[in-house]
């Protein structure tokens, strides 16, 4: 007997199922069935089954002279070595014999089906996905039997002896991940130094020069690296820099506010250097506009103000970007006065033990 | 044994189909399948196009894995490309050039692959919404759809790991962002990362190490998936939208051969070509403009794929300062709301047909589908997801928005940040006011015929419009939908309502209250009397 759960009398008990919320009125209208089949044009019109037939077979052709275009276009528009445009030729050229190709094959095949192909629609007919109630209870038995015949469940030493076991087996592969990072690095102390020292000059990204304080102007802004990363090898060089790129801008020493007499000597006349390293997930802060004193990270649009120790303005970041402290050693270039006095990026976990 | 003799074996192909089928019992396979009934309709195909696009992801990957160098060692770029000669990348980029620059063919591979790749996470999205707009979700196919939902987390994965494969400029700054990003996790996001990256970000490790997911793991999976996916598309048979002569007990269409195979079997060569076209004419990812990767420089507008746009948005959207010191360790606000929000949407989409049917508490086969205006909650549902992952979405090109329309970036982001949580509301409430308001349309053209344009004048010198009544087959077009109501609150067995006996009579009067029930024969034969007076 199938139920709707509300029992309500309008409610045919229409299968031995539950329907739950479903509801099926009595007087419900019934099924017409099928409706009458409709020929096509092909099938009552020789002509235009010819013609069908004679576009099917065409495209086909046409298919094959487009991949022998393809294969022509191969060897006919070759790539010229430090010639953009050949490469462009062999792209197009290829790629248009072999999509033309393709979708002749494609137009002929679904037009020959729905063209000439009979189109009486045809029936299957579905059975409920559960097996019988004939195979369920042999399945069941099988069960039965089988833990009869191994006494899975009898011998209980035996089973939780194999649970466990198969639960072990597989945490020597978690160990062995260990190995994806370095053995004797510690991550919480890597990321909280840079390559940044007392004494090191600030130089050109990536030349490398050094920067003298009297070259910045009044609102010049200067992408900066330290001395000696350019001669990292390469792989340290991309990891220094992911962290100790610093960007140097030079303002009006009284568009500067800070918060305290320390914070204010790590800037040189106006000349101040902050990571460039967002704090939000990391992009470079790139774009800095000159009448606001704002800088922005394209990323997610974050923007921190220069003039108030970088603190963030708007956006997703939450701290202000750390400041490099800087002064002049005694040739007038720029140099740190040590690294970072905390860590540059992202947040991260354990970054405030 | 002895051999029954089949119809005639002679010739080249009966010699071979008999080799063949002493061998394998192919024959079997034939007569079981090869007149099996699929319906016909547009929306089915959806499918099908991701599962073509993956047939050619994995035929123009396979070329591009005989070039590519999955690995981050320096080299000096000598390729084609003139304004890159001679500056120091990694020999993934370099190698990715030379596909681009020396091989003939090359580019055209890496475009079709790229195109294929974009079109096969849209095809999943677009057949997502088919599903559940549809309600072909039902049982028996909610593990179906938590087969699909899996192949739509692991598309996006191999677009992304695919994505950062070439290392350039773009693709080292969305795994920068990653990086970012996992970093802020509570507890594990250090060590995760430093497991990852082998190391500090960028290290010397990733490329190779998402190259191993790229084409083995991923790969590996998505096709397990798909088989799976598969056979029960045939355990289940397709569903049918329903009409005239079909019914939950049978399956109305064509037999795969020959027509299903003609029309299928044709439309992966039309798709294979829109995808070639696409490829021969439609530069993506000219990694050549964006350089190799560097830590320092990025350019503004840059824009993830589009698959990847909603996740994006999602950071953006973060109002500032989120972020926390609490026992001695950072919480990052900024970095776990929106990663919660991404997991509770992806969550309640894996969820709701589990939901659905525990709140209907409907136990039949459901193999017709529901034209979405027959299940208005379900479909204003759908409707404000949809419209909660477009609003991330658009909060990812929240720049491109700003300096498109001349507004301040602010704006833009403010505006997005009231829609996130006003949007859906809208969207919900607007789609179910449209279903009920077409539903009702249903009942009124059923009733009183439909409108014919004719305007006759009665013998009183009025005037009226003739309105004919519609013949057997387009009624039942209109009344055989389900009908659900709500269910009243009663007492179980042991005499008592649990709590999730009241959740669950609330939320099936969430769904059902505003109930409009399909026509019945009595109400018909009334509106047509009353018509005849
Ligand atoms: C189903 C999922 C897949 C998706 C969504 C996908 C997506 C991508 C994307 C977006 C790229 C970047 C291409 C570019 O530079 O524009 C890429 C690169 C690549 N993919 Fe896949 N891919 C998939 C499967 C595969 C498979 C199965 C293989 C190999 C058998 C493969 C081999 C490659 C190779 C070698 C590259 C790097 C070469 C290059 O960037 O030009 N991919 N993939
Ligand atoms: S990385 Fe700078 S705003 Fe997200």
């Amino acid at each position: 007997m199938a139920k709707n759960e509300n029992g309500k009398a309008d409610i045919v008990p229409a299968e031995s199922v539950v329907t739950g919320t479903g509801v099926v009125a009595p007087d419900a209208f019934t099924d017409p069935g099928l409706p009458p089949h409709r020929p096509r044009v092909t099938d009552l019109d020789p002509k235009a089954a010819k013609r069908a037939e004679r576009v099917v077979y065409t495209l086909f052709y046409l298919s094959i002279a487009a991949s022998v275009f393809a294969v022509y276009a191969y060897m006919f528009f070759p790539i010229e070595p430090e010639n953009v445009h050949s490469v462009r030729m062999n792209t197009l050229y290829l790629g248009l014999g072999i999509a033309f190709s393709l979708l002749a094959i494609g137009i002929a095949a679904v037009h020959w089906g729905k063209a000439l192909m009979a189109d009486k629609e045809a029936i299957d007919h579905r059975h409920p996905v559960r097996g019988t109630d004939e195979t369920r209870a042999r399945a069941v038995e099988i069960f039965r039997e089988s833990d009869e015949e191994s006494g899975f469940s009898r011998r209980t030493l035996i089973r939780n002896g194999l649970i466990g076991a198969l639960i072990a087996f597989p945490l020597p592969a978690i160990a062995l991940f260990r190995g994806l990072a370095p053995m004797d690095v510690d991550p919480n102390n890597e990321l909280k130094h840079t390559m940044w020292k007392k004494g090191l000059r600030l130089t050109r990204d990536p030349q490398g020069t050094p920067i003298k304080a009297s070259e910045l102007t009044i609102g010049s802004a200067f992408q900066v690296i330290p001395e000696g990363l350019v001669d990292l090898p390469e792989h340290e060089k991309l990891d220094a820099k992911a962290k100790a790129a610093v960007l140097l801008v030079r303002l009006k020493k009284e568009d500067l506010h800070w918060s305290s007499k320390e914070r204010e000597s790590w800037s040189y006349e106006g000349i101040v250097a902050y990571s460039k390293i967002c704090t939000h997930v990391g992009c470079p802060v790139a774009l800095y506009e000159q009448q606001t004193h704002h800088l922005l990270c394209p990323c997610h649009q974050s923007q921190f103000d220069i003039s108030n120790e970088c603190a963030v303005i708007f956006g997703p970041a939450a701290r202000p970007l750390p400041q490099l402290p800087i002064t002049v050693d005694s040739e007038g270039y720029l140099v740190a006065m040590s690294d970072f006095t905390e860590p540059v990026g992202p947040s991260f976990w354990e970054r405030a033990n | 044994m002895s051999t029954v003799s089949a119809p005639a074996q002679s010739g080249v192909v009966g010699k071979f189909s008999n080799y063949l089928d002493e061998r394998t019992s192919i024959s079997g396979a034939v007569k079981e399948f090869g007149r099996k009934v699929f319906p016909d309709h547009w929306s089915f195909l959806l499918g099908e196009v991701a599962l073509y696009s993956f047939v050619i992801i994995l035929l123009s990957g396979s070329f591009l894995t005989f070039f590519f160098q999955a690995s981050m060692t320096p080299v000096l770029y000598e390729g084609s490309y003139v304004p890159l000669k001679g500056i120091e990348m990694s020999a993934a980029m370099s190698s990715t050039l030379d596909i681009s620059f020396d091989i003939r063919g090359g580019l055209l591979m890496r475009q079709v692959h790229h195109w294929a790749a974009l079109l096969f996470v849209a095809s999943i999205g677009l057949h997502m919404l088919r599903v559940f707009f549809t309600g072909a979700f039902r049982k028996p196919r909610e593990l179906n759809w938590s087969i699909g939902f899996v192949l739509f987390v692991l598309a996006m994965a191999e677009g992304f790991t695919g994505y950062s494969l070439p290392d350039d400029l773009l693709s080292g700054n969305g795994l920068r962002i990653i990086d970012g990003m996992v970093l802020g996790l509570p507890v594990i996001g250090t060590w995760i990362t430093f497991l990852l990256f082998g190391g500090e970000f960028p290290g010397a490790d990733i490329v190779g190490r998402l190259y191993s997911l790229h084409i083995l793991l991923l790969p590996a999976f998505v096709l397990i998936f798909i088989v799976l996916h598969l056979m029960f598309v045939i355990i289940h048979k397709h569903t049918q939208y329903p009409g005239p002569g079909k019914t939950e007990e049978n399956v109305v269409g064509f037999p795969i051969l020959p027509v299903y195979a003609a029309k299928a079997g044709g439309f992966f060569f039309l798709v294979f070509g829109v995808v070639a076209l696409m490829a021969a004419t439609v530069t993506i990812n000219p990694i050549w403009n964006y350089g190799p990767y560097d830590p320092s420089p990025v350019s503004a507008g840059t824009q993830p794929d589009w698959y990847i746009g909603f996740a994006d948005g999602a950071l953006r959207l973060i109002p500032p300062h989120l972020e926390t010191y609490w026992f001695g360790y950072t919480w990052s606000w900024n970095i776990i709301i929106p990663v919660l929000i991404l997991l509770v949407f992806l969550a309640a989409a894996f969820a709701y047909p589990f939901v659905e049917a525990w709140v209907t508490g409907d136990k039949r086969e459901h193999h017709l589908l529901d034209r979405p205006r027959n299940a208005p909650v379900r479909t204003a549902i759908g409707a404000a997801g949809v419209t909660f992952y477009a609003v991330l979405w658009a909060a990812a090109s929240s720049d491109l928005i700003a300096t498109h329309f001349k507004v301040t970036m602010e704006g833009v982001i403010n505006t997005l940040q009231i829609l996130l949580i006003v949007g859906p509301i809208i969207a919900f409430i607007v789609t179910k006011r449209i279903a009920l308001a077409l539903q009702k349309k249903d009942r009124e053209i059923l009733l009183h015929g439909f409108e014919t344009g004719r305007i006759v004048r009665l013998p009183g010198g009025e005037f009226t419009e003739v309105h004919q009544q519609l013949d057997a087959y387009d009624r039942w077009q209109l009344v055989s939908y389900n009908d659900n109501a709500p269910i009243m609150l009663r007492p179980n067995p042991q005499g008592k309502i649990t709590g999730g006996m009241r959740m669950r009579a609330s939320l099936s009067r969430f769904f059902f209250e505003d109930r409009i029930a399909p026509v019945t024969q009595e109400e018909y034969k009334q509106a047509l009397e009353h018509a005849h007076h």
